[in-house]
């Protein structure tokens, strides 16, 4: 009785994170914001959901499953968030109106420059 | 005009809510499962009316982890073990196409 609980709860916030994330994809005015709201949330909310899942099903196949799901998910996500998030600065997207700096361009400029001094002297 | 656009989207969301948890009979899970599909109609504006190309493959890679909540959910309805098989491939597909994705807005060669 308690397990029909925990999971249903579990369920409820990770579909409540779920929404809050897409919410987050539709309001936010920038790119590196939007992945930033999108991408914390709704990894944590499905991985919360499919959590869940697996406590109302318990040790069988579906949850077994449902475990790799997480594993998969918990490892992927990331990845493709930081490939994702790497393309867009590097295929100059441009930042919100209201940012107050861009640490990663000048970081890259200045080791730009350190590369190019050598050979011009 | 924010006010505006502010007032769109309270009425769009309590509109979905009350049609959805106050007029729909239905089990608490199918509730559930279609606040996921509402968050996957607004995953698809974003899709649609994306400024930049990154933007639409965030909402791609979004709607993938989506979808495997969903299927994951449909599964516990039914209670059928099969729907996580489509899940598990659902993800990986979603994670190999968004890296893809990202190379090529980048302008790299797949195999780099």
């Amino acid at each position: 009785m308690i397990r029909q609980y925990a999971g249903m709860i579990f369920i409820t916030v990770g579909i409540t994170f779920d929404f809050l994330g897409v919410l987050g994809l539709l309001r936010l005015p920038d790119v590196y914001n939007r992945l930033q709201a999108a991408t914390k949330c709704v990894t944590f909310g499905s991985a919360g959901l499919l959590f869940g899942v697996f406590i109302l099903k318990g040790f069988t196949s579906f949850g077994f499953k449902v475990l790799l799901g997480i594993a998969f998910i918990f490892l992927t996500s990331p990845i493709a968030a930081h490939a994702i998030a790497r393309a867009a600065h590097r295929g100059r997207v441009a930042l919100a109106p209201e940012s107050v700096a861009d640490l990663y361009e000048a970081d890259r400029e200045l080791k730009e420059e350190d590369h190019a001094t050598p050979q011009n002297t | 005009m924010k006010i505006l656009r502010w007032l769109a989207g309270a009425v769009v969301i309590g509109a979905l809510a009350y049609l959805n948890f106050a007029v729909f009979k239905a089990p608490f899970l199918v509730r559930l499962i279609n606040v996921s599909l509402f968050s996957a109609l607004f995953v698809l504006y974003r899709v649609v009316r994306g400024p930049s190309p990154a933007d639409r493959i965030i909402a791609v890679d979004i709607l993938g982890i989506l979808i495997v909540g969903v299927l994951a959910l449909i599964g516990l309805y039914y209670n059928q073990g099969f729907f996580m098989d489509i899940a598990l491939i659902w993800a990986l597909l979603s994670f190999v196409a968004s890296l893809a994705f990202a190379k090529a807005l980048e302008g790299r060669r797949l195999d780099d």
